[in-house]
C-alpha cells in the first residue's frame, strides 16, 4: 500500500495570471470545498491568492492562465519556467493566445490612436511611463515563449477539470480528461 | 491638485515598488517615491496591462457581442453579459423583453453578485481582518484563514459556489456562460433547477447574515481604526430604481456630493456621456473619469458597495435594508467614507442579493416559458444602445454603435473599476501619508496600501480592457524560448 498523500511533504503549487481575465483563476476556485482537500497535500507558492511575489527556486506545479501580450509577461512566463518543475498552460488564453490574440489581426500603433481620438477624453494624453512594461506586437501563447509540459483547454477549463487534472498529477498517474472534461468553450 | 499624485524632483527620490499588488484580481502595482528622511512625495496605482477590448469588438456582428466580452473578467462575466445585452436588446429593437426574461437576467445578476462579493471577501481580504495586516505574509491566505477559522471559510466558500450554481443554471456555465440574448434570453429555468436552488437559499440567508455580524464585530473591536483607515470625502454613484432604492439590474444614474447631497438623480443613463468625461494619464493604462460639472479636480467619484449602499434612499429586501441603516449611522448623519466600511457595505449586498434570489425563485413566473421579445421593425441607419448596470465593483457602461450590415462600429467601455480610479490613488495616498511618511519600509506596512487598494476590489483585468499609447516592443522568440531579436519603435511607428 502506498502512504496516504498527506504524509509526504507538501507540494508547491504557483499560478500566475498574464493576460487573461482571470476566469482560469475563478475556475480554479470552482473547485469549491475541494481546496481544504488539496491543501492537505499541496501549498500555494507564488499565486494571485497569496501576496508570494516571487516564485520559491523549487516549485513543483505552475498552472499559468493568460497570453503573453507584453514584456512583462515574458519575465514572469520565465521565471515560473525557470522555477517549476511542471509548467501548465491553463485556457485558451494560454494553450493559443485566446480572446486577446484578437488584436493580432489589427494594426497596433494605428488603432491606439484611433481609440484616443474617438472616444471623449477631455485631454489627450499618451501613456508612456517607463512604469509600463513594453508591449509585445502580437499576442503570443505561451509555448511559443517557453516550454509546456501539460495544456488544458477550455474557456476556462471546468473547475472539475481542473480538479481531475490536479489530483491525477498529484497522485503520479498521467493526467486524463475524459468527454465533458476536455472541452473548448 | 492632487496631493502625492507628481513629485516635484523626481529624480532625487527612492523608488519602491509594491509589484505585484496580490490578492486582487488582474495586473497592477503601485510604486512610491520617498526622500532620504522617508517623506513620501509620490505614490500611484499603475495598471499596467492592456487587452484592447474595445477596438477588436468593432467588426464584430451585435449580437455577438453579449459572449464575447465576458471574456473581460472571469470574475464578473455576467455583468459584462448583461450590460452589453442591454445595450444590444435596443439595437435589436426590442424595448422591452418579457417579464420572466428580466427575471431570469436578474437572478443570474444577483448570483453574480454574490459569488463575486464572496470570492472578494473570503478567498482575497479575509486574510488581513482575520489574521492581521502585517501577518507572515508567507500564511497571509485563504488556507491559513481555512486552518484558523475553519466555520468562516467553509460558508465564504460555499456561499460562493451558491452564486456560481445560481449562475450555471441561467446561463449554462459557471463562467462564461450565454444566457441572456438581444432581446430575452435563451434558456428557461426548470422545475428542477428552482428545487435546487430553493433548497439552499434560506441557508445562503443565514450565512450571509453571520458575515455581515463578523464583519460588524471586527468593527466593533476598533471602530476608529476602522472608520478612518484611508477616510477622505468623495462624491458618490449608483443606480436607483424610481422609489429611491438600489437596483442592480436597472434604474436610473443618481450621483451625490460627500454629504449626500444630489448632484443628479434619475439621470436616463443613456446620457452618461451628458455628465461623465474621462481623462487620460501617462502612467496608467486606466482612464480618470469625472463629472462634468464638477470638473477634473473635484468631480471625481466613488462607485461600488459603500458608495451605492450609500447613495441609494434604502435597500428593498427587510434584513439588508436593517443592515444599511446600522451602517448608515457610523457616520452621524453624513455617508461614512472610511475605506474599510466598502467591507461592511459588500457583506450587506451579498444579504440582499441573497434575499432578492430567494423572492426570485419563490416567484412562481421566473418558471415561465415567454422569454423573447416581439421585435419592433428595425431602424434605419445607424443603430445605438447602452447598457448600464450595477456589477459587483460598481456602475459599468456599455456603449455600442451598429452599422446596418450589423457589424458594430464603436465601442466605448467604463467599467466599475475605472470609475474608482481616482478614489483608489487617494486611498493608498491616504494611507501612505498616515503610516509610511517617516517610517521604516516593511512587507507590513506596504501591505497597508494593498489592504486599501483590496477594500475597492479592483478587477484589474476588467480595466485593462482599454488601449493605450505606448512604444511597441516586437521580441522573436524559437519554441525553445530562445529570444532571437528583439526590436523597439516608438508610435510613430519608426524603429528603435
Ligand atoms: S481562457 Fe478564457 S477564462 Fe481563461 S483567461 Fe482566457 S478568456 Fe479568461
Amino acid at each position: 500500500m502506498p502512504p496516504p498523500l498527506a504524509a509526504k511533504p507538501k507540494l508547491k503549487i504557483a499560478t500566475t495570471s498574464l493576460s487573461g481575465c482571470f476566469g482560469c483563476h475563478t475556475s480554479l476556485c470552482d473547485i469549491d470545498e475541494r481546496i481544504l482537500e488539496l491543501a492537505e497535500v499541496a501549498e500555494f507558492d507564488r499565486s494571485p491568492l497569496t501576496d508570494i511575489k516571487h516564485c520559491s527556486a523549487h516549485v513543483d506545479i505552475g498552472l499559468i492562465e493568460g497570453s503573453v501580450c507584453n514584456a512583462e509577461n515574458v519575465h514572469v512566463l520565465r521565471e515560473f519556467r525557470a522555477s517549476c518543475k511542471i509548467l501548465v498552460a491553463l485556457g485558451a488564453c494560454a494553450v493559443n493566445g485566446g480572446l486577446p490574440a484578437s488584436r493580432n489581426a489589427l494594426d497596433v500603433a494605428d488603432c491606439l490612436q484611433r481609440v484616443y481620438c474617438e472616444r471623449g477624453v477631455g485631454r489627450h494624453q499618451v501613456p508612456n511611463d517607463p512604469e509600463l512594461p513594453l508591449l509585445l506586437d502580437k499576442v503570443r501563447p505561451i509555448n511559443e515563449v517557453v516550454r509546456i509540459d501539460y495544456f488544458i483547454p477550455g474557456c476556462p477549463p471546468s473547475g472539475d477539470a481542473i480538479w481531475k487534472f490536479l489530483t491525477d498529477l498529484i497522485a503520479g498517474r498521467m493526467p486524463r480528461l475524459e468527454h465533458g472534461l476536455l472541452r473548448f468553450d | 491638485m492632487f496631493e502625492l499624485e507628481t513629485a516635484a524632483n523626481p529624480q532625487k527620490l527612492r523608488r519602491v515598488a509594491i509589484d505585484p499588488v496580490s490578492r486582487v484580481e488582474g495586473h497592477g502595482k503601485v510604486t512610491l517615491l520617498l526622500d532620504e528622511d522617508r517623506k513620501v512625495h509620490q505614490v500611484r496605482l499603475h495598471i499596467v496591462e492592456f487587452r484592447g477590448f474595445e477596438v477588436f469588438i468593432e467588426g464584430r456582428p451585435f449580437w455577438e457581442v453579449p459572449v464575447t466580452v465576458q471574456r473581460l473578467c472571469g470574475i464578473c462575466p455576467v455583468s459584462h453579459h448583461i450590460a452589453a445585452v442591454k445595450a444590444m436588446d435596443i439595437i435589436a429593437g426590442a424595448k422591452q423583453i418579457p417579464p420572466t426574461a428580466e427575471k431570469l437576467r436578474r437572478l443570474m445578476h444577483y448570483g453574480q453578485i454574490l459569488q463575486s462579493h464572496a470570492l472578494h471577501f473570503f478567498h482575497l481580504c479575509s486574510p488581513d481582518l482575520l489574521l492581521g495586516f502585517d501577518s507572515d505574509f508567507t500564511r497571509r491566505h485563504i488556507l491559513t484563514v481555512a486552518e484558523q477559522h475553519p466555520e468562516i471559510a467553509k460558508q465564504g466558500i460555499l456561499l460562493r459556489k451558491f452564486g456560481q450554481e445560481v449562475i450555471r443554471h441561467t446561463s449554462g456555465k459557471r463562467i462564461h456562460g450565454t444566457g441572456a440574448i438581444p432581446g430575452g434570453m435563451n434558456k428557461a429555468l426548470t422545475v428542477a433547477e428552482r428545487d435546487e436552488l430553493r433548497r439552499d437559499v434560506d441557508q445562503m440567508i443565514a450565512w450571509s447574515k453571520g458575515a455581515v455580524d463578523l464583519v460588524k464585530q471586527m468593527h466593533l473591536t476598533k471602530p476608529a481604526f476602522y472608520n478612518r483607515f484611508g477616510e477622505f470625502d468623495s462624491n458618490l454613484m449608483g443606480l436607483v430604481d424610481e422609489r429611491g432604492a438600489l437596483d442592480f439590474y436597472h434604474g436610473g444614474l443618481r450621483a451625490t456630493d460627500a454629504d449626500r447631497r444630489i448632484l443628479f438623480d434619475h439621470l436616463d443613463y443613456a446620457r452618461y456621456e451628458e455628465v461623465i468625461d474621462e481623462q487620460a494619464k501617462p502612467w496608467s493604462y486606466m482612464k480618470f473619469p469625472h463629472l462634468r460639472s464638477l470638473g477634473e479636480e473635484k468631480g471625481w467619484y466613488r462607485v461600488g458597495p459603500l458608495a451605492r449602499v450609500a447613495a441609494a434612499d434604502f435597500l428593498s429586501t427587510e434584513l439588508a435594508n436593517q443592515e444599511r441603516t446600522e451602517m448608515m449611522a457610523v457616520g452621524n448623519g453624513r455617508p461614512p467614507h472610511g475605506t474599510l466600511l466598502y467591507h461592511w457595505a459588500r457583506l450587506i449586498e451579498v444579504l440582499h442579493s441573497a434575499e432578492l434570489i430567494r423572492d426570485l425563485l419563490d416567484d412562481p413566473e421566473i418558471l415561465g416559458t415567454d422569454l423573447m421579445a416581439d421585435f419592433g421593425p428595425r431602424q434605419e441607419g445607424m443603430r445605438e444602445g447602452v447598457g448600464v448596470i450595477e456589477a459587483p465593483r460598481g456602475t459599468l457602461f456599455h456603449h455600442y454603435r451598429v452599422g446596418e450590415d450589423d457589424l458594430v462600429k464603436f465601442c466605448n467601455l467604463i467599467v466599475s473599476t475605472t470609475n474608482n480610479n481616482q478614489a483608489m490613488n487617494e486611498a493608498i495616498r491616504h494611507v501612505a501619508r498616515t503610516f509610511i511618511d517617516g517610517n521604516e519600509v516593511t512587507e507590513g506596512l506596504l501591505n497597508h496600501i494593498e489592504v486599501a487598494i483590496r477594500a475597492y476590489d479592483p478587477c484589474l483585468s476588467c480595466a485593462t480592457h482599454a488601449l493605450g499609447k505606448m512604444p511597441l516592443e516586437v521580441d522573436l522568440v524559437a519554441p525553445d524560448g530562445q529570444l532571437l531579436s528583439r526590436r523597439q519603435r516608438n508610435m510613430t511607428g519608426t524603429a528603435g
